[in-house]
């Protein structure tokens, strides 16, 4: 720590030098890591894989994280690191033949999970299919957009993380940036990833999005129920997906997307509940996953309700 | 002190040289800093100054990273043939090979390190002070090999000159063994690169056991091809003696080479197009493009035309033994290479996305600025190291020479107090 926080201060204190040294492109990583970095900053880079710390150093930096983001967008921020309960397992449904394809899911996911407006970032991605053609990838069309959904001849299936069992995303990440949680939740310390963005490349789904630019919420939409990884504020370059609401769910609410859908398209639960919705939906009516033949044995079913 | 000396040599031999010398010093230079200042565009930005988008997350930085590995590989492997033909200068020929395994695989790390995201927590992915995804990710044994065998390079390199500076024989016990491991290690570079890619069901395109192979066939035929053109230049301007045979014998064996590429690819055009499944999407994408954007249409069939030009130029024993047009064929050869690795290899994987969506992805001109400033710095690195080489093999550049000159020095230097 002690080189790094020394030349730092040099740089503050000689103003002509870090001119100078921002000119010199061999050196910019240097001096683009150093400039005006605080204390905290410092101690943030060093800290390790979430995973792997203590309940009190999670504690103390979920503190530390309330804290700034407070300060940063004016709001009173709770940032949680609640874990898995015991006797939980995720799991959700949707309902193709109900969908109309309206993206109120979409929008409401951007909102509740602090998704970045500009550069854009959808976690869900809803698919336009031509009735006649079927569940057909090379026809569908992510940018629909007529006066009125749902569109003549067509039908609509919205696509976003499929919380595997066997997730591949999970497997390639060199640094266990993304695990899968015990209640079947895949998630991502967005500190420890270094953005080498080969889980994007693994993923079957395109659930993964990362931040090309540093990401753009207006201080009035944020939203301050955060949990640490979930929907906390990101930074450039780092990948982000959807995590079934972490923040909502393990506080026994509906995640947004299913809370919003104005058709009752999207069904959430415990699959080890069996009293559940997605229980009853499992024994009662005949659910696919999507690209079954990868073996990436999804928690996310589709079925036709009707 | 000696070292220091010897430091002190070597500055004075990377300084020195004619005007050609200093003319590509000067270019490059240019280039470095050209490139370097659209880095750093990135790195204030974020990779939003690139073109890579969710749809193509990964483009020409790790293309050009693949291809890097290959000539870092073949460039070894050349020691083989060398070691079974028993060419004289097979001393020189390891060292100089060597030499370029070290720079490609610097410029490999360079690739990477300009692709990530947050390139200062590169430590994360480090055994012991981060968390190493070992074995699971491919990635961290690609690290792995790509490292051992860095450090493989640079010791019997170092060794040999070393050892040649202060007019000792080498250590036989040691840099014998270390060559023949950095073999199976060449070997094991590229392949753990082709299975990065290899095994992603998510990714069709990819996702044939043809593609280790071919990434191997690639690398004989783009690795020799940097060194046939080199050894010509080091015979014509240093006392480097390498036979024409010798030439020729590396050209007829990038030859078996480039007809398996050949059969490799043929084979997997075959599959795909009369087995006409849903994936042909890319291989379509590949070669004709989709709708109006055909540029990748352009570099591949660019590939496979100078490809099968070389092969034709290697394969006719006039022209192979001609060496007008040998190295026409390999400098053919080698763009071919540069881009079925580079471009070819690695959008058409991203292009339809795996929910069948189009982005149209050429790397932006942040892209190619970071990629010449790569490249330069590249061969800057390898113009002074084998500089150095050259002046310690061929030009008596060792501890004699500094002493003579130490005492001559101190003759003729009036004293100055």
């Amino acid at each position: 720590m002690n080189p790094i926080s020394q030349s730092m201060q040099k740089e503050e204190k000689s103003n002509s030098r870090r001119e100078f040294l921002k000119k010199l492109p061999v050196l910019a990583v240097g001096a683009a890591a150093l400039g005006g970095c605080s204390p905290e900053e410092i101690e943030e880079y060093f800290q390790q894989n979430f995973k792997t710390l203590s309940k009190e150093e999670k504690d103390e930096i979920v503190k530390n994280l309330e804290k700034k983001y407070s300060e940063k967008y004016g709001k009173e921020f709770t940032v949680s690191d609640s874990p898995a309960t015991e006797g939980i397992l995720f799991g959700y449904a949707l309902d193709l033949s109900r969908c109309i394809g309206c993206r109120k899911c979409v929008y409401a996911c951007v909102e509740e999970n602090n998704q970045s407006r500009d550069p854009q970032v959808h976690w869900i991605q809803v698919l336009q299919m031509e009735k006649k053609k079927g569940i057909d990838l090379v026809h569908a069309d992510v940018h629909y957009n007529p006066e009125k959904v749902p569109e003549e001849g067509h039908f609509y299936m919205p696509v976003q993380c499929q919380q595997c069992r066997n997730p591949q995303c999970v497997s390639v990440c060199p640094t266990k940036a993304t695990w899968q949680d015990e209640d079947g939740i895949v998630v991502v310390d967005y500190n420890w990833c270094i953005g080498c963005r080969y889980c994007m490349a693994a993923c079957p789904y395109g659930a993964r999005h990362f931040n090309w630019g540093e990401p753009n919420i207006p201080d009035e939409e944020i939203n301050p129920i955060t949990h640490y990884l979930g929907n906390r504020p990101r930074t450039k370059g780092v990948v982000e997906k959807c995590t079934f609401c972490i923040q909502r769910v393990r506080e026994g609410k509906y995640p947004a997307c299913v809370e919003i859908c104005p058709t009752g398209s999207r069904k959430f639960g415990n699959l080890l509940d069996p009293d559940s919705e997605i229980r009853y939906i499992l024994e009662n009516k005949r659910v696919l996953v999507f690209k079954e033949e990868l073996n990436t044995q999804p928690k996310f079913y589709y079925f036709f309700g009707v | 002190m000696n070292f220091l000396r010897f430091l002190f040599g070597c500055f004075k031999i990377i300084t020195k040289g004619g005007r050609v010398y200093y003319s590509s010093l000067f270019f490059l230079l240019v280039l470095i800093v050209w490139g370097g200042l659209g880095y750093l565009d990135q790195l204030q930005n974020g990779l939003i100054m690139t073109n890579m988008r969710d749809s193509v997350s990964w483009g020409f930085y790790i293309g050009n990273f693949t291809f890097l590995v290959g000539v870092a590989a073949a460039a070894v492997m050349l020691v083989i043939p060398a070691y079974i033909y028993d060419w004289k200068p097979i001393k020189e020929i390891v060292i100089f090979g060597e030499i370029l395994a070290i720079c490609a695989v610097i410029m490999c790390l360079c690739f990477i390190v300009v692709d990530i995201g947050n390139p200062l927590r590169f430590w994360h992915m480090l055994p012991f002070v981060g968390t190493m995804n070992f074995p699971y990710s491919i990635l961290s044994w690609d690290f792995f090999v790509l490292f051992a065998y860095f450090l493989l390079n640079i010791v019997v390199v170092t060794h040999l000159l070393y050892k040649q500076f202060f007019k000792k024989h080498y250590n036989k016990s040691i840099i014998l063994p270390l060559v023949l491991l950095s073999i199976p290690a060449a070997i094991a570079i590229h392949t753990v690169t082709a299975f990065l890619y290899n095994a992603l069901p998510a990714r069709p395109y990819w996702n044939s056991a043809l593609l280790a192979p071919r990434f191997l066939t690639t690398a004989f035929c783009s690795g020799p091809a940097v060194l046939i053109l080199l050894f010509q230049v080091l015979r014509k301007t240093t006392k480097f003696e390498i036979k024409d045979e010798a030439i020729f014998t590396i050209a007829e064996l990038m030859v078996y080479a480039m007809f398996i590429y050949l059969f490799f690819t043929i084979s997997e055009f075959f599959k795909e197009f009369y087995s006409n499944t849903e994936h042909i999407v890319y291989w379509d994408y590949l070669l004709w493009g989709a709708e109006k954007n055909k540029e990748i249409a352009i570099y591949s069939w660019a590939s496979i035309i100078m490809g099968t030009s070389a092969f034709i130029l290697f394969l006719i024993p006039k022209t192979r033994k001609n060496l007008l047009t040998l190295n026409i064929g390999a400098v053919l050869i080698y763009f071919s290479v540069y881009l079925e690795k580079g471009i070819t290899l690695i959008i058409p994987g991203f292009t339809p996305d795996t929910l069948g969506q189009y982005f149209f992805y050429v790397p932006s001109e942040t892209e190619i600025r970071t990629a010449a400033m790569i490249f330069s710095g590249g061969a800057l690195l390898f113009t002074f190291i084998s500089k150095i080489a050259i002046a310690i093999l061929f030009e008596g550049f060792s501890i004699d020479s500094l002493e003579k000159k130490a005492i001559t020095e101190l003759k003729n230097k009036p004293v100055a107090l």
